[in-house]
């Protein structure tokens, strides 16, 4: 036996034995499982967050399932709103194109998974800063884009003028939720009772309230200007004088990827820094075009120095993300404003210099 | 070149591993086995990778830790101060209470539906069908929101029934209160309560009427007593009608064994029957029948009891028909025939769909999430997860709790199957 014809081999035994096709097509598709098992296995690890969204070609942002002035898709099925504004200023200062989010409506009780899964990059959903959400919770806040509390809700025949009145109404909550907490332990400090009807979204609520299913409405007092407005007669109604907690809303994202903080973070300060020094989204097409004489404004709009380099961005990346919806005071103007169906006041939310809270550190 | 003197060994090959039909089946089972083995590694691995990649830990000490928010409807003592674990058990008896409220609802149902889909009555078998198609076809998720609206937007506001005119007024002699928050109806209170009438708060104008746990354990040890002695004297009956072909007539001693045992335990704790009434924003007292568990109640038993009435109609046409011919033979009214001829053959046939039945409404009551029922989805599944972002071990326990229930509610009723089959003589 000299020389072996093709297919044949000796088999661990020394037999000699001719394979047949089909044992050949056998033994591949084995490998081939085996292939599959290994390339499982070796899947897991992840990019950066940054690389992730720009391979993908649009950010994931997770907002309400619909609050109007917030997040709301408009007639056209367009989202619009106050949070909307800071996806749409983050997508704009990475890609340069403000439509280039995928919106994912989120509930009280989902938001969170769905940040921590990888679902969405950047929640922005009228969502306390807390402190256990920021450290157990391992999710990173990026700052405040509204100073906000909780307020109450009540159709005003009700005849109530104070929350200390409301024992043993029925209250409706959000689930999931930092009101549903700040509730519980209002209610409890004061000795009154109350019977918590709990719900998943803010329509819902709505409907829930309006249909005087219950009592009160409690959320932030923001949302609960912006809902009122969406009645048929928001006059019948009104909010009572307490604030019962601080509300700090802002955007956030997940531990452990530092440098896409540091992006959401930094869109958000170049938002407020525009307002502060008096760019906005009529004049940053002028300003952003050439160096001007004050340094501030040429560093953000990155006619000077390396910012956007610093941050992994194009030197155009916070005019982009100003120009996407205005800035910090436009964004509040149009969606939220006093001139708005919802009419909020800036009241906190002010700039620093006007004696409010919003501030953004220097940029430099 | 040999020759071949003796037959060859029958040598084993490895290839024999696959192409031989007395080995092959262990390959297979071996290969699985390794595959299952990996496939669960490869989990367990992506998980714990993932939790590290998240620095999130794994561990169950956030059931110890104060809940924080408030219940609406508890079966036990909640307050907010207590534990995440405590709230999971309010959930899960929540769960408990509205699968044994629809299992015993939907079975009423089904089984009346499906005999009366068979009556010779057209209007009747008719009107039947058109309910089992009605709601056999329609989702659940939907008779539930629709159930939960028709509460919530028809009924009157409890400020309604207020005033000396009054929009809407109670009903069955200002007992009940049907409102768009829910039903208030009747409850039972003991004046002389054991466990004491001081804890109560006592509404102006009502004298406090408590409700506590010793009280109900205390009647439930009195029927159930009632109920074993009515067991003796019914197999006494069936005993003297063996021996002398005529069954004593007995109800009113029956009646007497479970009535009279009852009255005297009810009048030691002073029992009332204490109605609800319009006190602030909403009634008071009674038991209020929230609008969520209404429609998940109502919903889970209608669309159950569908599936049940065509498991019965099933069963009871899989009884010969000679069966009821027999019995009309000897003179059995159609009545006693179905009760005492076909229903009990019908059984056999019956129980283990209806097995299936039970546990399909038990972990459809997690629908509770449309209409903010709190069963244990909501609040173990829910809120706390939420609070407390321990999702994977919230999942966990969650998923355990369902596998757990449907087990049990699968022995217990392969445990009445097993009594129903047929025996053997």
């Amino acid at each position: 036996m000299t020389h072996k014809p093709l297919g044949q081999k000796n088999d661990l035994l020394g037999n000699v034995r001719v394979e047949t096709q089909e044992e050949v097509k056998m033994k591949k598709t084995v490998f081939l499982g085996a292939l599959t098992i290994a390339a499982l296995t070796a899947g897991v690890g992840s990019a950066a967050t940054l690389d992730d969204v720009k391979a993908r070609g649009s950010l994931n942002c997770g907002v309400t399932t619909g609050l109007v002035g917030f997040a709301a898709p408009d007639a056209n099925g367009v989202w619009e709103g106050f949070d909307v504004g800071i996806c749409r200023a983050v997508a704009a200062a990475i890609f340069g194109d403000p439509t280039a989010v995928e919106f994912v409506p989120t509930t009280g009780q989902t938001r969170f998974t769905a940040l921590a899964s990888g679902e969405i990059d950047l929640l922005a959903r009228n969502t306390t800063w807390t402190f256990s959400r920021d450290t157990d919770l391992k999710f990173e806040f990026v700052g405040v884009n509204y100073y906000d509390g909780q307020g109450f809700m009540v159709p005003k025949d009700l005849g109530v003028s104070s929350a200390k009145d409301l024992d043993g109404a029925t209250v409706c909550i959000q689930t999931g939720t930092t009101t549903e907490l700040n509730l519980a332990d209002f209610f409890r400090t004061n000795g009154i009772s109350y019977e918590p009807v709990p719900i998943e979204t803010n329509a819902e609520a709505q409907q829930q309230y309006l249909a005087g299913a219950c009592d009160v409405y409690t959320t932030d007092a923001s949302g609960l200007a912006a809902t009122r407005a969406t009645f048929a007669a928001p006059q019948d109604h009104t909010l009572l004088p307490e604030i019962i907690s601080k509300e700090p809303l802002g955007p956030l994202v997940r531990h452990g990827d530092s440098e896409w903080g540091d992006i959401a973070r930094w869109t958000l300060n170049a938002l407020v820094s525009a307002e502060e020094l008096g760019v906005n989204s009529t004049n940053i097409a002028e300003l952003a075009a050439a160096p001007t004489n004050n340094p501030e404004v040429n560093r953000l709009l990155g006619t000077e120095g390396e910012l956007g380099a610093m941050i992994g961005l194009d030197a155009n990346w916070a005019a982009n993300a100003i120009a996407a919806g205005g800035n910090y005071g436009e964004l509040f103007e149009k969606n939220i404003g006093e001139n708005t169906p919802i009419g909020l006041a800036r009241g906190l939310n002010a700039m620093w210099t006007e004696g409010g809270l919003i501030y953004s550190p220097p940029f430099r | 070149m040999s020759t071949l003197t003796d037959p060859p060994k029958p040598a084993f090959r490895l290839s024999q591993l696959i192409y031989d039909t007395r080995y092959r089946s262990i390959t297979i089972q071996l290969v699985a086995l390794v595959l299952m083995v990996l496939g669960i590694g490869w989990l367990v691995n992506n998980t714990v990778q993932n939790l590290a990649a998240l620095g999130k830990d794994f561990n169950f000490g956030f059931l110890d830790n104060p809940a924080g928010y408030d219940i609406n409807q508890k079966l036990i003592d909640y307050d907010s101060q207590m534990s995440h674990g405590r709230a999971a058990l309010v959930g899960i008896l929540n769960t408990l209470l509205v699968a044994i409220l629809g299992c015993v609802t939907a079975t009423v149902i089904g089984v009346i539906a499906g005999v009366l889909r068979l009556s010779k009555n057209w209007v009747v078998s008719r009107l039947m069908a058109v309910y089992v198609e009605g709601f056999r076809n329609v989702p659940l998720l939907l008779w539930i929101i629709l159930i939960f609206s028709i509460m919530s937007e028809s009924m009157p506001q409890p400020r309604d029934f207020r005033g000396d005119e009054p929009a809407a007024s109670m009903i069955l002699s200002d007992s009940v209160a049907v409102t768009n928050r829910g039903i208030w109806i009747p409850r039972l209170g003991f004046t002389n309560s054991l466990s004491g009438n001081e804890a109560v708060a006592s509404v102006e104008g009502v004298p406090a009427v408590a409700s506590g746990g010793a009280d109900w354990a205390l009647i439930g040890v009195t029927l159930l007593i009632s109920i074993v002695a009515i067991g003796f004297v019914r197999s006494r009956s069936t005993r003297i009608q063996e021996a002398t072909g005529v069954r004593p007539t007995t109800w009113y001693l029956q009646l007497g064994i479970l009535v009279i045992p009852f009255a005297i335990v009810g009048l030691f704790l002073g029992m009332t029957v204490v109605t609800p009434f319009l006190k602030g924003f909403n009634f008071t007292e009674g038991t209020h029948l929230r609008n969520s568990l209404i429609a998940l109640w109502l919903a889970l038993s209608l669309y159950t009891g569908s599936f049940i009435a065509e498991i019965v109609r099933a069963g009871i046409l899989a009884v010969s028909k000679g069966q009821s011919e027999a019995a009309f033979a000897l003179g059995m009214r159609p009545n006693r025939t179905m009760n005492l001829v076909i229903l009990p053959q019908a059984m056999r046939v019956i129980v283990p769909p209806l097995i299936s039945q039970y546990l399909n409404l038990t972990k459809n009551s997690s629908l509770a999430i449309a209409v903010g029922y709190m069963d244990v989805r909501a609040t173990l599944g829910g809120i706390t997860i939420n609070q407390t972002g321990r999702e994977l071990e919230g999942m966990l326990l969650l998923g355990g709790f369902y596998l757990v229930l449907s087990l049990l509610i699968s022995s217990v009723m392969n445990y009445f199957n097993n009594r129903t089959q047929l025996r053997e003589r």
